[in-house]
């Protein structure tokens, strides 16, 4: 057990995955000298060299790559995407390579690559750093898609990724980078992918979340009066509908916390999911909290306003939890969108 | 019929089989077309009748434990490096007995043993990705080497650039083959590229660019022999491009009128297999008349092939549900 930064957790859990496996090898930009951007390698060129720690040119398209015949042939890469949003320029070669070569090889070749992207709002980036983009990984069977909650999870999800023989995408939401908590690294402190966590325990509603919305709804339901159990999704592909539809067929009520545009977003696929599958047992509307179609702002105010907060996810609950119908959002209640 | 290792092993190292397997790959591509235009397979095929030199000059210097990344126009390169035609064809077809049980179609061959990544069905795509099989042969010290496929068309997407690059700052064991037929699909290389010869791109990622008679095979295996010691010794990438011709149009529904009028049969003067057969014979290592002998025989053999699987087993509904998870 140490107590870790989100970033240092990273570092840790990439350094103990070379440690374990020489044909580990973490590729990006910035992520040799500099330790990555946000520090997320750190120490790392240092302990394993040039040879296995890469600073790459800014051409995603090329190393990540590099990165998908190299996973392919032996290697078992870490390819840093710096933001989220460059992998929009490399993004064929994730869902339509990595994807598919062990699908298009009858299983003759397999893809252990891990993908780690910084994404999401919160440290005033303005709309093109910003963003989070899980719904790019969405419709690309072959893939698997993991979102970061803090250093506990930043750890046992990258080691699972690394350890995976698929190719594997970990979001890391920017906001926690600097987080800190008690982490248990070695192969206890591994994480299962595809398994989600209940992080509170009560009866009137569940509350899904993922990523940095996973410490905004446990702070709500600390402070809502109504009990919730709050369940961290951390894998979105595949996602564990097992623990989700446990909860809901228990508490009757299904609330979905998301940091992203409200169109298109992960949530209605576990919503959709939710209420085919406990259509009878639901007590009230499944409602999604998340951000406005917007892109996402640059003022300090208006970013605050942007991403959904803990007080106004106790109001959603609450409002829903008495009237029995679906909150409108925000910017519907003030007549904005 | 003989194994994938012994087909490759015998391009390796006999003349007189390169010449075999160019008139298989000939015949092959023919029948494929021909199938299509019957209405016999569905989708669509690419085919390269006129380059199957380069495809055998690359199956002749590589050893199997390289690694091979190629195109969407790839039955030459899959059959040059090993793969049975029993196998490709019914992969075309979509049977079952398919060397991906019918699940890949024309674009979509591999085979490990061979070194033969995934062929690619986007433009560019595999170049990275060789420099990648590069990669895992230069942490690893292998000294195995990777050679990335590609038309001419592939020369102006950023893959190219991003992917050239990439392997000339970390100087890996590749080579990059351009196989310029002269069309990026419908579209002449004059209309689309700026340079005449792709190989004067090199310059730009500081590796040797050179450009090579695609259709004398000698040529181009003596050209990739170069390339792949140069990257076997820890010099880096080298640029290829072999100026070749594609005989049919881009796919299957292209008729390719878009030729200027004799320009095919100026190329077809120019035949890599006739090259190499007048070759052989010069060096008696074939007689005159067994070269249309053998074609007799690949037609009668390609034929057999093709009409035994039109009506063989397709793969089952629970096949598609595999191997798309490791």
């Amino acid at each position: 057990m140490a107590k870790l930064r989100t970033r240092q957790a990273i570092s840790a859990a990439i350094r103990d995955e070379m440690l374990r496996d020489p044909n580990v090898v973490l590729l990006g930009e910035d992520v040799g000298d500099a330790a990555g951007v946000f520090k997320t390698s750190e120490g790392l060129l240092e302990e394993f060299g040039p040879t296995r720690v890469r600073d790459t040119p800014i051409s995603e398209m090329g190393f990540l790559g590099a990165a998908v015949g190299a996973a392919a042939t032996g290697l078992r890469p870490i390819v840093e995407i710096m933001f989220i949003e460059f992998l929009g320029v490399a993004l064929d070669q994730l869902v339509t390579e990595a994807a598919k070569l062990h699908y298009l090889s009858g299983g003759g070749y397999k893809v252990p690559l891990v993908v780690r992207a910084s994404a999401g709002a919160g440290l005033g980036f303005g709309a093109q750093h910003s963003q989070s983009f899980e719904n790019w990984m969405f419709g690309a069977p072959g893939l698997k898609l993991a979102v970061v909650s803090g250093p506990r999870t930043a750890y046992g999800l990258l080691r699972a990724a690394v350890a995976d023989d698929n190719p594997v995408v970990i979001l890391e939401p920017r906001v926690l980078y600097a987080d800190r908590e008690e982490v248990e690294t070695g192969g206890s402190g591994i994480l299962q992918l595809g398994k989600a966590e209940r992080l509170a325990e009560g009866d009137d509603v569940t509350i899904v979340a993922l990523g940095s919305m996973t410490k905004v709804a446990r702070v709500a339901a600390e402070a809502g009066r109504w009990s919730a159990d709050v369940i961290d999704l951390l894998s979105l592909i595949p996602w564990d509908r097992q623990t989700v539809l446990d909860s809901v067929r228990k508490t009757g009520r299904l609330v979905i916390v998301e940091e992203s545009p409200y169109t298109g977003g992960w949530g209605t696929e576990i919503a959709s999911y939710v209420a085919a599958e406990a259509f009878g047992g639901l007590k009230a509307p499944i409602t999604r909290i998340s951000c406005p179609d917007v892109p996402v702002p640059f003022a300090e105010d208006l970013e605050r306003r942007f991403l959904p907060s803990p007080e106004y996810v106790v109001a959603q609950v609450t409002e829903l939890l008495e009237t029995g119908k679906k909150p409108q959002p925000w910017w519907v209640q003030e007549g904005l969108a | 019929m003989s194994t994938v290792s012994e087909r490759r092993e015998a391009v390796r190292s006999q003349p007189p089989a390169r010449y075999e397997r160019m008139v298989e790959i000939r015949i092959f591509e023919d029948r494929v077309k021909q199938l299509f235009a019957e209405g016999l397979v569905r989708g669509t095929t690419h085919t390269a009748q006129g380059q199957e030199a380069v495809a055998l000059g690359v199956a002749s210097v590589l050893e199997p434990s390289d690694y091979v990344s190629c195109t969407y126009r790839g039955h030459h390169h899959a059959l040059a490096l090993g793969l049975t035609p029993e196998t490709v064809m019914a992969e075309i077809m979509g049977r079952s007995a398919g060397s991906m049980n019918g699940l890949g179609g024309s674009m979509h061959l591999s085979d490990p043993a061979m070194g033969l990544l995934p062929t690619m069905a986007i433009v560019g795509a595999g170049i990275p990705i060789a420099a990648g099989a590069a990669l895992t042969a230069q942490v690893q010290e292998s000294g195995a080497v990777a050679v990335g496929l590609f038309g001419d068309g592939a020369a102006n997407i950023g893959a190219f650039h991003e992917g050239l690059n990439l392997a000339s700052v970390w100087k890996l064991p590749v080579v990059f083959i351009c196989e310029n037929n002269l069309y990026g699909e419908y579209t002449p290389i004059a209309v689309s590229t700026a340079v005449t010869d792709i190989a004067s791109r090199a310059a730009s990622y500081d590796m040797p660019g050179v450009v090579v008679d695609g259709q004398d095979l000698d040529t181009v295996i003596g050209e990739i022999e170069t390339a792949v010691t140069r990257a076997r010794a820890g010099e880096g990438p080298t640029l290829l491009e072999m100026k070749t011709y594609r005989y049919s149009g881009h796919s299957r529904a292209d008729l390719a009128t878009y030729r200027p009028d004799g320009e095919l049969e100026q190329w077809e003067q120019r035949d890599p297999i006739q090259i190499y057969e007048d070759k052989l014979v010069e060096q008696g290592l074939m007689q005159p008349g067994d070269g249309a002998d053998l074609h007799e025989l690949y037609r009668a053999k390609i034929d057999e092939i093709a009409t035994g699987l039109i009506d063989a087993p397709a793969p089952e509904p629970s096949d598609m549900f595999r191997n798309i998870y490791a």
